[in-house]
C-alpha cells in the first residue's frame, strides 16, 4: 500500500497532515487520469512519491506558504528522478529509528492531546488508508459524523500546533497505538454478523494490518507482538463464528472452519513475544486465546490454565470485563456454582450484555430456568447485533415451559 | 506560537501560607524562579496571579448582561492565574510547564489566534 507510506513521508516533511492527505489524493487522481495500460511508470511507488510531493508544493504555493517549500527542491524533476526523501523523513528526531514511516504516522496520531476515539479514526484514515465513507460504514455512523470527527481532529492538530515529531516518548505512544488498534479489532469482532453493509471494510483485518506495521520494525516490543498474536488467534475463528445469521459460541463452533495458518502464525509470534521476558496484558490475553485456538475439540480446552491466566491478567488490568471473563472460566473449570460465586463477587455490569449472557448461561446449567430466561432477556435488550439477537431469542424460546 | 495557559489551583491542596512564614517565602521563591526561567528564554509574554478563590464574579452575556457571584466552575478547581507564553509547538509548551511548582491543580492550554498589544491599538 504505497499511498500510506507516501502520506507518512509528506506529513513528516511538511509537518501538515491535511496537506499530506490532500496531496496524495491529488496524485492518485492524476494517476487514474494519466496512467493507461501502456504507460504505467516503471516504478509506481517512486512516481507516486514524487507526484504527491509536487502536488503538495503546488498547494503550498497557491496558499502563499512559500516559506514551507525548500528552495533546493527541483520542482521540475521528472517522474523517474529518484528523490532523496524516499528513504524517509529528512530531519527525524534524535533517538527515532523506526524504519517504517507508516508506524511513525501511527504514533503521531496518538498524541495524548487528541481524544482516543479521534486517534482511532485518524489511524484508520491516514495509515490504513480507509476512506471516510468506509470508516463511517464500519462504525455504523452517518458519513457526516465521521467527516466532522476527522476534520475536528485535524483542525486541532493544526490549531493547537500539535507537533508531528515524536520526541522521547515513543513507548508511551506505542502503548496508546496498541490500545487503539485493539479497539478497532474489537469493533470488527463485535460487529461480525450485524447489519454493517456488504462493502464495509473488515475492521479486524485493518487492525491486524496496523499491528503488522508496528511489529515489522527491527526490534518490535513484546506487547506489540503479543497483540498481533492475540488478534490472529481470535481472527482464526472468524468463519465458524456466525452460522445461518446466528452467533455460534466456542463450544459449538465447527473447528474445521478455523484458519489454522492464522493459529500457527499466532503460536510463532507468541513464542517470540514471550522470549523477550517482558510480560504484559496483551501477551497474557494471547496465551488465553492460544488455549482456545489450539484446542482441537472444545473438551480439550484447559480451563484451569485459563483461570490461572485470568488471575494473572487481573493483576495487570483491573477492568471489570476481565473479572467477568475470569468468572466464566471459573464456571467452566470448577462448575457453575463456583462460577456464579465468582460472578457475584465481581462488579455487576448491568449495562453489559455479555455479563447477563454469562449469568444466564450459568443459571441455565443449574436449571434455574425462569431466572436464566430473565437474564437472557436483559442481554437481548442490550445488544443490537443481529446475529447475537437471533441466538438470544433462541435460548429464551428453548427455556419456555 | 502563542498559548494562553490557565492555571487552576486545587483548593483542597492549596497551601495558604501567611506572608512572613518560611513556607510563604519558599513558595514565592519557587514561583519567581519559574517565571524568571520562562522570561529569560523569551517564552513569557504576560501573566497574572489571581487572588485566592472564591473571589470571582461571573458575568454572562446573552441578550442581557447578568452578574452572579462566582466562581462559575463546577469543579472545585479555582483559577489561580494565567500566562501568555510563546512556544514552538504544543509539546514545547508542555515541557515549559513541567517545572512549574504546582503541588496540585491543572493547566488548561489554549492556542491563541492573535494576542492584543495595548501599545498598538
Amino acid at each position: 500500500m504505497h499511498a500510506g507510506t507516501v502520506r507518512a513521508n509528506l506529513a513528516g516533511r511538511f509537518r501538515d497532515l491535511d496537506l499530506a492527505d490532500d496531496a496524495v489524493g491529488d496524485a492518485l487522481m492524476a494517476a487514474t487520469e494519466t496512467w493507461t495500460s501502456d504507460t504505467v511508470p516503471r516504478n509506481p511507488a517512486a512516481w507516486l512519491q514524487t507526484t504527491a510531493r509536487n502536488k503538495a508544493i503546488d498547494r503550498l504555493r497557491k496558499a502563499g506558504r512559500v516559506d514551507l517549500i525548500e528552495t533546493d527542491e527541483p520542482s521540475t524533476a521528472g517522474p523517474e528522478t529518484p528523490q532523496r526523501d524516499e528513504r524517509g523523513i529528512i530531519d527525524a528526531d534524535e533517538g527515532e529509528d523506526l524504519g517504517d514511516q507508516r508506524l511513525r504516522l501511527m504514533l503521531l496520531c496518538c498524541h495524548p492531546a487528541i481524544r482516543p476515539s479521534d486517534q482511532v479514526a485518524l489511524m484508520l484514515r491516514l495509515v490504513a488508508g480507509l476512506t471516510t465513507e468506509e470508516i463511517a460504514a464500519a462504525y455504523v455512523v452517518p458519513r457526516e459524523t465521521m467527516v466532522r470527527r476527522i476534520t475536528r481532529a485535524k483542525d486541532k492538530i493544526r490549531k493547537a500546533r500539535i507537533p508531528l515529531t515524536l520526541g522521547s516518548r515513543i513507548s508511551e505512544r506505542e502503548h496508546t497505538a496498541l490500545a487503539g488498534i485493539y479497539l478497532i479489532f474489537n469493533e470488527g469482532y463485535l460487529s461480525r454478523g450485524s447489519q454493517r453493509g456488504a462493502h464495509a471494510p473488515d475492521l479486524c483485518e485493518e487492525a491486524i494490518r496496523l499491528a503488522t506495521i508496528v511489529t515489522s520494525t527491527d526490534d518490535p516490543s513484546a506487547e506489540a507482538i503479543g497483540l498481533l498474536a492475540l488478534m490472529l488467534f481470535v481472527h482464526a475463528r472468524r468463519d465458524a463464528r456466525v452460522l445461518n445469521d446466528e452467533i455460534v459460541g466456542l463450544d459449538d463452533q465447527d473447528r474445521t472452519r478455523w484458519q489454522l495458518t492464522d493459529v500457527h502464525e499466532g503460536n510463532r509470534l507468541l513464542a517470540a513475544a514471550l522470549a523477550q521476558m517482558s510480560p504484559g496484558p496483551f501477551q497474557v490475553q494471547a496465551l488465553i486465546a492460544s488455549h482456545h485456538s489450539n484446542a482441537r475439540i472444545a473438551a480439550d480446552t484447559d480451563w484451569p490454565a485459563i483461570v490461572a491466566l485470568y488471575e494473572q491478567l487481573q493483576l495487570l488490568d483491573t477492568s471489570p470485563v476481565i473479572a467477568l471473563n475470569h468468572a466464566v472460566a471459573v464456571g467452566r473449570a470448577d462448575g457453575p456454582l463456583a462460577g456464579l460465586e465468582a460472578l457475584r463477587s465481581g462488579e455487576e455490569l448491568d449495562d453489559y450484555y455479555a455479563y447477563h449472557l454469562a449469568y444466564a448461561d450459568m443459571l441455565e446449567s443449574i436449571e434455574r430456568y425462569p431466572d436464566a430466561a430473565a437474564a437472557y432477556t436483559r442481554a437481548l435488550e442490550l445488544t443490537n447485533n443481529g446475529a447475537e439477537r437471533v441466538k438470544l431469542r433462541a435460548r429464551i424460546t428453548a427455556l419456555q415451559p | 506560537m502563542l498559548y494562553t495557559v490557565l492555571l487552576y489551583d486545587d483548593p483542597d491542596h492549596h497551601d495558604d501560607f501567611a506572608p512572613g512564614t518560611p513556607e510563604f517565602d519558599e513558595t514565592v521563591a519557587a514561583w519567581t524562579a519559574f517565571n524568571k526561567s520562562l522570561a529569560d528564554r523569551g517564552h513569557l509574554i504576560s501573566g497574572a496571579r489571581c487572588t485566592n478563590a472564591p473571589t470571582s464574579v461571573f458575568l454572562s452575556v446573552d441578550g442581557t448582561r447578568q452578574i452572579v457571584d462566582g466562581p462559575h466552575a463546577e469543579t472545585k478547581e479555582q483559577l489561580g492565574g494565567f500566562y501568555l507564553i510563546a512556544a514552538a509547538d504544543l509539546d514545547e509548551a508542555l515541557v515549559l510547564l513541567e517545572s512549574a511548582p504546582v503541588p496540585a491543580g491543572a493547566f488548561e492550554i489554549w492556542p491563541v489566534m492573535f494576542p492584543l498589544d495595548p501599545t498598538s491599538l
